[in-house]
């Protein structure tokens, strides 16, 4: 390999926390104006080996070589002088101040007497942006802007620190699937000016789409880098899981939905503020109803709407054929509702507790012994749930928040699993899930409703929601637009134009 | 990830040896307690001729920290619940003040009555306004503290109130139980019920989970508001318990009882490691918090020091010990 063309070369890099390795020997190389996909399972190493490049963890053994020289990274300045730029999983930006203002944090333009230059730093965000090819107010505040715009903000803002080399974590996982396709296209055009990049992303489909060559990480190790076309979408998903896995995204059919009977579920005309207007279905026991739709379309908002987080405005919900108040989500878990919301972070984990104290949360009910949690039962509860659910985790006394993303919505859905719900609606329960996690989550969920519960399953990934749903409802602009059989359902193109309203 | 991972919890823990576990052990945690013991130490060698030993004096240390040491318990559950409480020293003055005219006027019942209505009502009222119409707790309190405090001034015309009421006298700090002065007992009272129902009850873990994450909690199915409400109230309910224990401990009911106990009341909640953002609280910590401020009032008292000088040295103690505590 002609090391010369390596803008950033990580040599047998290894590091522990508390005397757990979570890389050992590992490493890695970008070359110049590439695309490096980095892949492993969910807690492989990944983000830890691109904070360490980033300054933001020390190696414990082996050094970084940038544009030829060693380089010591010490923190997150080091590596921005050295040329790298992050685009974080979770933002970095500042909500309150506008797109310029963040572009330019602590290192703001001055003008006349040392005072910030707020114009200058607008016309130069607004170069930044024709660079990118992308149109984007500079002047916006960053709360008024949705997501892709926030990640177009963080990309330009390392651009603007002139960036050799950006990392992007899972950077799609919050993105429309048009706003990938944005994405996608602005990578292409930042590679042709020379930038490398290197790419974190549990999504098949778009490392093909984008990667020049491939990492793969299996447990802090490398497994292997090679180049894309020297690698079989098999050998990778082989690479990554560590065993076979056949045909997790093809629909099987299962004749478990029970056609006779009162639905468990039934909607009629729901209304509940913009995006739930006049929605109505009903979905019986056995039965996976997926929910596609575009960003905004309502599909989230139906879920708080059903599990009584948002207001009912007017219509009716039955379950069993019997009317039901849903007005918290107290009531909704009583009446056997599950919600596993689309933000594990925000809404899913209350992440500085440990993982028991997050899985037992839901469940306090269950392991009282008279007024006074019983700390025997908890602790058996919860080791029985990380079990059944095959969570990684070093002690369940530890925090949730060190554990990587896949198994933080692994404790998500367990917490919920837990209170052995009727209707469980899942939003986007495999998002930053890897792929041999992903399909243990789709067994699951077809397990579930062969066991004659009703379950929801919002996706914006098509593959996956076809792979599960025995129909697909299709929302627009907080309505029914159509209501599909699985089994009318030829491709993706199929829904992907039912989604549109073509 | 590493094989270490991968076995069940139990094995792990079995396998560690002495030094790995004692790298883990999060000694922030109990810095209260190492500093509490160092502090106590220090006065101990320091002022052994001065009679900082002599159990007259450790009862005295005990005695004096009562009030805050009950305050504090209170305000654990409202700090990890991610709101502040600055309301409880005006509402302690305020209670001391109602008991004692109403024990004048209608007597001993009727007096204990109307400290602990002063608590529901003011509790009630931050915790509406907090949880009802969102106000931030530290707003509504501020606001509480200046109005508890002149009502208390105002029904009084600013005058002392006198009790003369033996039986309450003996209950609420003056008397004691055997060998134990009765502000011990109340102490123990509160701490003990507080970290059982903080540890070991359903309420407890709600009240930490809406702290650490109110999304993920009203997610769960907790009712959040309710919560708020609830530790803001007891909040109240306590502080107007010690303002009883002043009025029985110096045997009249004046507005100034209590005044600036909520800073002291904070500073010992968060000494014994409840994080202010919330999340995380613990009674028994709160405990030696408090104790520790006594022990280093006392000791500075001792030691000769006079009052401007003291509230430098515990003033520099505090941030140290904080500086300690808190997570990297
Ligand atoms: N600060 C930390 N302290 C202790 N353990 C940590 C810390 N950060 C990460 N880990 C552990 O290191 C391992 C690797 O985590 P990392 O986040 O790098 O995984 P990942 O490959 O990015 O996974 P994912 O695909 O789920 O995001 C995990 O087991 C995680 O629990
Ligand atoms: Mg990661």
């Amino acid at each position: 390999m002609n090391t010369a063309d390596n803008v950033v070369e990580m040599r047998s890099i290894s590091k522990g926390f508390n005397g757990v390795s979570v890389l050992k020997d590992v490493s890695f190389d970008v070359r110049k104006g590439e695309v490096h996909a980095l892949a492993g399972g969910n807690g492989a190493g990944k983000s830890t080996l691109m904070k360490i490049l980033q300054g933001v963890y020390q190696a414990d053994a082996g050094e970084i070589v940038i544009g030829g020289k060693p380089a010591t990274i010490n923190s997150i300045q080091d590596a921005k002088a050295a040329g790298i730029g992050m685009v974080f999983q979770e933002f970095s930006l500042v909500p309150s101040l506008t797109v310029a203002q963040n572009i330019f944090l602590a290192a703001e333009p001055l003008g006349m007497g040392g005072f910030i230059d707020d114009r200058a730093s607008v016309r130069r965000a607004k170069e930044v942006f024709a660079e990118m090819e992308v149109d984007v107010d500079p002047q916006a505040e960053v709360s008024r802007l949705g997501t892709a715009y926030w990640q177009l903000t963080e990309i330009a803002k390392a651009l603007s620190q002139n960036a050799q080399v950006l990392i992007m974590d899972e950077p799609t996982a919050s993105l429309a699937r048009h706003e990938s396709e944005a994405l996608f296209e602005l990578i292409d055009r930042l590679k042709q000016r020379g930038i490398s990049i290197i790419y974190i992303s549990h999504r098949m489909d778009e490392v093909y789409r984008l990667a020049d060559r491939i990492t793969i990480l299996r447990d802090g190790a490398r497994l292997l880098t090679e180049p894309l076309t020297a690698v079989t979408p098999e050998q990778i998903v082989e690479g990554i899981v560590g065993k076979k896995i056949e045909g997790q995204l093809a629909y099987r059919e299962r004749d478990h939905v029970a056609h006779e009977g009162a639905p468990l579920l039934e909607v009629r005309g729901l209304n509940a503020g913009p995006r739930v207007r006049d929605v109505s279905f009903s979905l019986r026991p056995g039965e996976i109803l997926g929910l596609a739709g575009l960003m905004g379309s309502g599909r989230t908002e139906l879920a708080r709407a059903l599990f009584g987080i948002d207001r009912r405005e007017s219509g009716e919900i039955l379950i069993r054929g019997e009317k039901v108040n849903l007005n918290s989500p107290q009531q909704a878990i009583d009446a056997g509702v599950a919600l596993i919301p689309e933000d594990r972070r925000a809404q899913g984990l209350v992440l500085d507790h440990s993982v028991r104290d997050n899985l037992l949360l839901p469940l306090l009910g269950q392991i009282t012994r008279g007024p006074f949690l019983d700390s025997m039962k908890g602790k058996d509860l919860s080791s029985s749930l990380i079990k059944k659910f095959a969570v990684k985790v070093a002690h369940p006394n530890r925090p949730v928040r060190l554990l990587s993303g896949g198994n933080q919505q692994k404790v998500v859905i367990a917490k919920w699993l837990g209170t052995d719900p009727d209707i469980l609606i899942l939003d986007e329960p495999t998002a930053g899930v890897d792929i041999g996690t992903k399909s243990e989550i789709l067994d699951m969920i077809r397990e579930l409703a062969s066991a004659g519960k009703a379950v929801i399953v919002i996706s914006s990934e098509y593959p996956e929601l076809l792979a599960v749903s025995d129909r697909v409802l299709v929302l627009k602009d907080g309505s029914v637009i159509r209501d599909i059989p699985r089994s009318d359902i030829a491709d993706e193109e199929y829904l992907q134009l039912a989604v549109q309203g073509v | 990830m590493s094989k270490a991972n991968t076995i069940p919890a139990r094995d792990t823990a079995a396998h560690r040896n002495f030094w790995t576990i004692l790298k883990e052990l999060d000694w922030r945690r109990y810095v209260i307690y190492i500093g509490f013991v160092v502090v106590f130490l220090f006065f101990a060698v320091l002022l052994r001729d001065q009679g900082f030993m002599s159990p007259q004096n450790l009862l005295n240390i005990f005695r004096q920290t009562a009030t805050i040491t009950v305050i504090a318990v209170g305000m654990t559950y409202v700090i990890s619940c991610a709101e502040i409480d600055l309301s409880v020293g005006s509402v302690a003055g305020l209670s001391s003040v109602c008991t004692a005219m109403a024990l004048s006027q209608w007597g001993l019942v009727p007096g204990i009555l109307a400290g602990l209505a002063v608590g529901l009502v003011v509790g009630s009222i931050n915790g509406a306004l907090v949880s009802l119409l969102g106000i931030p707790s530290f707003l509504v309190t501020l606001g509480m503290l200046g109005i508890a405090v002149g009502v208390a001034q105002w029904i009084t015309a600013s005058a002392p109130q006198p009790i003369l009421n033996d039986t309450f006298n003996m209950i609420f700090g003056s008397g004691d139980f055997g060998p134990v002065p009765g502000l011990v007992v109340w102490s123990a009272i509160f701490v003990a019920i507080g970290a059982v129902v903080l540890n070991r009850t359903k309420f407890g873990r709600q009240v930490l989970a809406t702290g650490g994450n109110r999304n993920a909690a009203e997610f769960t199915g907790i009712n959040t508001k309710r919560i708020k409400f609830q530790v803001l109230l007891i909040s109240g309910m306590v502080a107007s318990v010690a303002g009883m224990l002043y009025a029985g401990r110096l045997q009249s009911g004046r507005f100034q009882w209590g005044s600036g106990d909520e800073l002291s009341a904070i500073a010992a909640v968060i000494l014994g490691g409840t994080s202010l953002f919330g999340g995380f609280g613990s009674i028994m910590g709160t405990l030696f918090g408090a104790l520790l401020i006594g022990l280093i009032n006392n000791g500075l008292i001792l030691a000769g020091l006079d009052s401007s000088q003291q509230q430098v040295v515990r003033g520099a103690i505090i941030i140290l010990a904080v500086a300690l505590a808190r997570k990297k």
